[in-house]
């Protein structure tokens, strides 16, 4: 067998990988869109506003130190102390919470029954203001996540997989970051099916999904709802962040990925999760697979654009995404 | 008291369907225009027209086709920043390979390309709805920018891919290049303006923007009724297209002088266009105008006041501009979710009854 | 109405902007915020400590205090564009944008305007011909200068000969990652190495194509021209896929310590070029902690002097503050224009004994500018990441560019600009 041939599995694999780390992203909005019928554009601004909070909280870092230091004239950085990583973990879950209380009671209450292009500028506002709040609390400059995540080659597949392709083949290259990026995700999205099916309030949030007016009409809350789905898309944007951060350090940039989750949802449906898991591979695998066969004739850099296009022809075939709820109209 | 409409008779169908029925509102439009004119361009300075003026008027003109498309007829695009660049690159080429045709003939060209290559691209519209073709459009976007950066040919086999606006005249005065008077770059904008204004609010309110308005209330009643929903759609994007081919042609020549695709033309211009009309209005002309004020000038007025009245830091205000843009974005969507343009009807409504309310 | 308004507004601003004072003023855009505000922010506290410095410990240059205007750009060209029209109003004497975008929008506007621009390492290469860019200067060294650099330091490695060696070049998908391609290619044609070209688009957050295909390739070095989250990725991936670090070699704005240091002990041994020296210990910057930062007149909070962008931003207003009183003497007054700040720059000569004087001794290459060379003298030295010890340590001592090359491409690009723009070469 050539070398190539494994190359192309190589691709495939670690087009697979990457696919699962545009589905963390994915998720968070899925689980918006599915119970309110918001499309969050924060959902990038929340993995970074989280992300931040998780490093601030962990280095013991004073919110708002440079707005406190410019007004008061002190000279306040840190309190002196390192929070460890679950409770810090914790901590920004707790903060994330609070945020999503804090959508709902001031924005959202606001704006029910608008419709969905409202709703959706109305989460721009939102992340303009998260961004500007996450810059003031924790500061602009690129922080290192120290979680103990491994990272680089996992050698041993390397080792086993080296003779395979003769002498030009190196044997199959995987990250182990992402070996446990895949590992939470299937954690993940095994715990949100579990919850969702199997406990009160999930079904109570699928009630929701379904028809806010019957799901009133039988005693749910939809506040408490929406601020667990606000929540639950919290904490999803905190794994994502992390996994992003962790390779690029926690920075501005982190909030760009959402522009790598749009296909994936486009693909896989606005309201399915599995929707997002399989998107998510489909786009991984798609545009590095691309980039590897055609990439290189028409001068590489093709993944960005090639994502959109690839999604767009599925969506010529499924204009609802694969998994999405069939769009039926009336008149 | 401001608002006088008693003894306001319309005595013939032209007269009771004209732009502004109320002639107050005819005047206060004649004003206008006459002050943008005549007056202003002889007050003006460079800082007025480069950070204000030229950026809120070639924004407007996106705005403006941008509400054609999604205000108008329901489609959410978000490949405007592609379909801006379709329009400098067009210009730039055209301003390169027929130097001595008026630069006005050629940012008109380039909106006709542009309106050729949106409606390619407006081709899935026919299939895709809603958000699923906001982000069917955003291939448009990204393929564009790439396909700009990639093909030499685009910018001329320059060394870095940045394209630059040589110097052209119209009626002997510069209106691109370094050495343009502020006043003929602000008046050259403020000419397509007023024609794209107009255009729009003609079509809009013809059979085929009772057509486009059909389609986005509904678009199977719509072809019930006879409306074709393929040529609809398609105008839709063609002229939408076209008034954005304009807006970047305009960018790229007047405002800028040199871009670079992926700087200017990213996906953030996009998302700004779409902001406008968002805030401005859905569906309104002087929505855009007023989305697009929105979001040059609140970020200037703010710095203005953080930076030189204030004396704070130049980061703490950025960061601070950032929360105060999203507050006010939230503020205005919570108070009224139509966007300026309806706050400025429910004005109007309340002025044409004051001080007597009863 | 909102005509009225805008007008209004407009005429605030302009009256808050044209409150000129008689003081050297230098604009500083700067970007704190954005995506690039990690390497915004060290530059442009540097840039301003030096001048606060330059007030608090010479009352100025030559007895005028410098005004520091600071204008955030976020990066953003449209904002530039407003910063720069908000500035040079109040008499502004030297630009430094720090962006590629941003310099390729004053070029012209500056020309126009008259007021001199420093694009320091950075935007258009070929304005160091300064008889076609009479108003832009890019010394003390460019990226074609960069990647001759990077050329000459690994022929040095490899004894003279880069015969059947493969070097590809990881670049921002941009004007500014593009630039070195051209020098790179001719380069390879006389030196015999194979060049492969690897693009990363914008932001650059997800390579692993890339580096599965260098990892595929296996190339001899990799070259990076990178800038932002594109750099800590780059080099988290490449300790991924085990490439050597020592072969990997950034350019100038690829070599900061955050660049590194989100990857930690596997950024180990990454090599990048500066074209100015780091060293922590000068005395200059014990006299900004003393005379500046104590007395709370610090740009940031601190936390950066001496880091890498830190230095160089310092370095970049000793540069502008060396040309502002070459024109004082030149003019012999103090209070100088950006005309007369113009011939300060193109008479402007560095050496040692005046680096040494300034308390920042060696800190730059010696070099000295002229009507006819714009760019300096090209140098640049290649250092290397200690991670243990979180420095970055020099390998090397300056090394030169292979100038002949360079300046052919430099005269061909700037006739061409010239004959495109109908500008007539010349000295002013």
């Amino acid at each position: 067998m050539p070398a190539d041939f494994y190359y192309g599995i190589e691709v495939v694999l670690n087009g697979l990988m990457a696919g699962v780390m545009y589905a963390l992203v994915a998720l968070g909005f899925v689980l918006i869109f599915k119970a309110s019928g918001i499309f969050n554009f924060a959902q990038g601004v929340m993995a970074l506003f989280a992300a931040l909070t998780l490093v601030g909280i962990m280095e013991g870092q004073v919110p708002f130190a440079h707005l406190i230091n410019a007004t008061f004239g002190t000279e306040i950085h840190h309190f002196g102390w390192h929070v460890p990583a679950l409770l810090a973990i914790l901590l920004t879950v707790g903060v994330m919470v609070i945020f999503a209380w804090a959508v709902q009671r001031f924005l959202f209450r606001h704006l029910v029954g608008q419709e969905p292009i409202i709703l959706f500028m109305a989460t721009i506002g939102l992340a303009y203001f998260l961004e500007g709040v996450g810059d003031l609390m924790w500061g602009s400059n690129i922080k290192t996540l120290a979680l103990g995540l491994p990272q680089g080659g996992a050698r041993w597949i390397e080792d086993a997989t080296a003779g395979l392709g003769g002498d030009d083949f190196y044997g199959f290259f995987i990250d182990k970051l992402d070996l446990v990026a895949t590992l939470v995700a299937i954690v993940l999205v095994a715990g949100l099916i579990a919850f969702s099916q199997y406990t009160k309030h999930g079904r109570a949030m699928r009630a929701v999904a379904d028809d806010h007016q019957a799901a009133l009409s039988v005693g749910i809350s939809l506040n408490f709802i929406w601020i667990l789905v606000w929540s639950l898309a919290g904490f999803v944007a905190l794994v994502a962040g992390v996994m992003w951060g962790a390779k690029s350090g926690v920075q501005f940039s982190l909030s760009l990925i959402a522009l790598k989750a749009l296909p994936v949802l486009m693909l896989g449906g606005f309201t399915s999760i599995p929707g997002a898991i399989v998107g998510g591979l489909i786009i991984g695998v798609g545009e590095k697979l691309f980039e590897f066969l055609v990439g290189p004739m028409v001068g590489g850099a093709t993944e960005n654009w090639f994502a959109y296009v690839l999604a767009l022809l599925f969506l010529v075939f499924r204009p609802q995404g694969l998994f999405g709820e069939k769009i039926i109209e009336r008149v | 008291m401001l608002y006088r409409e008693a003894g306001d008779y319309k005595t013939s169908y032209e007269a009771d369907s004209q732009t502004f029925p109320i002639a107050f509102d005819r005047y206060r439009y004649w004003f206008v225009l006459a002050v943008a004119f005549l007056v202003l361009p002889f007050l003006v300075n460079d800082y007025v027209v480069n950070a204000l003026l030229l950026p809120f008027l070639i924004y407007s003109i996106a705005a403006i086709g941008l509400n054609i498309l999604t205000g108008y007829t329901g489609q959410v695009s978000l490949g405007t920043g592609g379909f801006m660049a379709v329009g400098a690159y067009a210009c730039y080429k055209l301003m390169t390979a027929f130097p001595d045709v008026n630069i006005l003939i050629h940012v008109l060209l380039a909106g006709g390309i542009t309106a050729i290559v949106g409606t390619l691209f407006g081709l899935p519209s026919l299939r895709i709805k809603g958000f699923y073709l906001a982000v069917a459009t955003l291939a448009a976007q990204f393929f564009l920018v790439w396909l700009f950066n990639k093909v030499a040919w685009f910018y001329n086999y320059s060394a870095s891919g940045q394209i630059s606006a040589p110097e052209r005249f119209v009626f002997g005065v510069a209106v691109t290049g370094p050495n343009t008077p502020a006043w003929a770059s602000y008046l050259v904008c403020l000419v397509f303006v007023t024609f794209c204004a107009l255009i729009a609010r003609n079509l809009t309110r013809g059979a085929l923007g009772r057509q486009w308005m059909a389609i986005r209330d509904m678009d199977i009643a719509a072809e019930i009724i006879g409306v074709n929903p393929l040529k609809a759609k398609l105008t839709a994007f063609a002229v939408s297209s076209f008034f954005v081919g304009i807006s970047g042609a305009l960018f790229f020549a007047v405002y800028l002088g040199a871009v670079e695709v992926g700087e200017a033309f990213g996906i953030n211009k996009s998302f700004l266009v779409l902001f406008m009309i968002i805030i401005g209005g859905l569906g309104s002309i002087f929505g855009a105008f007023a989305g697009a004020a929105f979001l040059v000038t609140l970020p200037v007025f703010l710095k203005l006041i953080g930076v030189d009245l204030l004396g704070w830091p130049t980061d703490l205000v950025a960061h601070l501009q950032l929360v105060v843009v999203g507050l006010l974005i939230m503020f205005f969507l919570v108070k009224e979710p139509h966007g300026l343009a309806q706050l400025w009807r429910v004005a109007k409504e309340k002025l044409r009854l004051w001080p007597f309310p009863h | 109405m909102k005509m009225k308004t805008l007008t209004t507004l407009a005429l605030t601003s302009a009256l808050v902007a044209g409150s000129a004072a008689a003081d050297l003023v230098i604009p500083d855009l700067s970007y704190r915020t954005g995506p690039y505000a990690a390497g915004g922010t060290p530059f442009s506290d540097g840039y301003q400590d030096y001048f606060n410095l330059l007030n608090a410990r010479d009352g100025g240059i030559g007895g005028e205090t410098v005004r520091v205007v600071e204008c955030e750009t976020g990066y953003n060209t449209e904002r530039g564009v407003e910063c720069y029209e908000s500035t040079k109003g109040e008499g502004a004497l030297i630009y430094q944008p720090l962006s590629t975008g941003i310099t390729y929008q004053l070029i012209p506007k500056t020309t126009a305007d008259e007021i001199p621009l420093h694009t320091m390492g950075y935007g258009r290469t070929s304005a160091a011909a300064g008889e076609v860019f009479p108003w832009v200067f890019n010394y003390p060294a460019n990226y074609w200068d960069a990647a001759s650099v990077m050329v000459n330091y690994l022929l040095e490695q490899n004894d003279g000969s880069l015969e059947g060696k493969n070097i590809a070049l990881l670049f921002h998908n941009s004007a500014y990652g593009k630039e070195p391609i051209r020098t790179l290619e001719e380069l390879a044609e006389e030196h015999g190495f194979t060049f492969t070209q690897i693009a990363v688009d914008h932001p650059g957050q997800e390579q692993k194509s890339q580096w599965l295909q260098i990892r595929r390739e296996r190339p001899d070095y990799v070259l990076m021209w990178g800038w932002g989250v594109m750099n800590q990725v780059a080099i988290q991936e490449a300790a991924n896929v085990g490439f050597p670090m020592e072969n990997f070699i950034g350019n100038w704005w690829a070599g900061a310590e955050h660049d590194v240091t989100p990857a930690g002990a596997a950024s180990d041994g990454y090599l990048s070029l500066n074209m100015n020296r780091i060293d922590t210990s000068l005395p200059v910057f014990g006299q900004i902690d003393s005379m500046v930062h104590e007395a709370g007149n610090a740009a940031g909070d601190g936390s950066n002097i001496g880091s890498v962008l830190y230095t160089r931003g310092m370095y970049a207003a000793m540069l502008a503050a060396e040309a502002i009183a070459k024109a004082q003497e030149i003019h012999g007054v103090a209070d100088v224009t950006p005309a007369m700040v113009r011939d300060g720059m193109e008479a402007l000569e560095i050496t040692n004994a005046r680096m040494e004087e300034l308390g920042m001794a060696q800190i730059g290459p010696e070099f000295s500018v002229s009507c006819e060379n714009h760019g300096g003298s090209g140098l640049g030295i290649v250092q290397q990441w200690n991670a243990a010890d979180a420095e970055w340590v020099a390998l090397t001592d300056y090394i030169s560019p292979q100038d002949a090359l360079i300046d052919g491409l430099i005269a061909e690009d700037s006739t061409a600009f010239a004959a495109e723009n109908n500008i007539t070469p010349g000295c002013l």
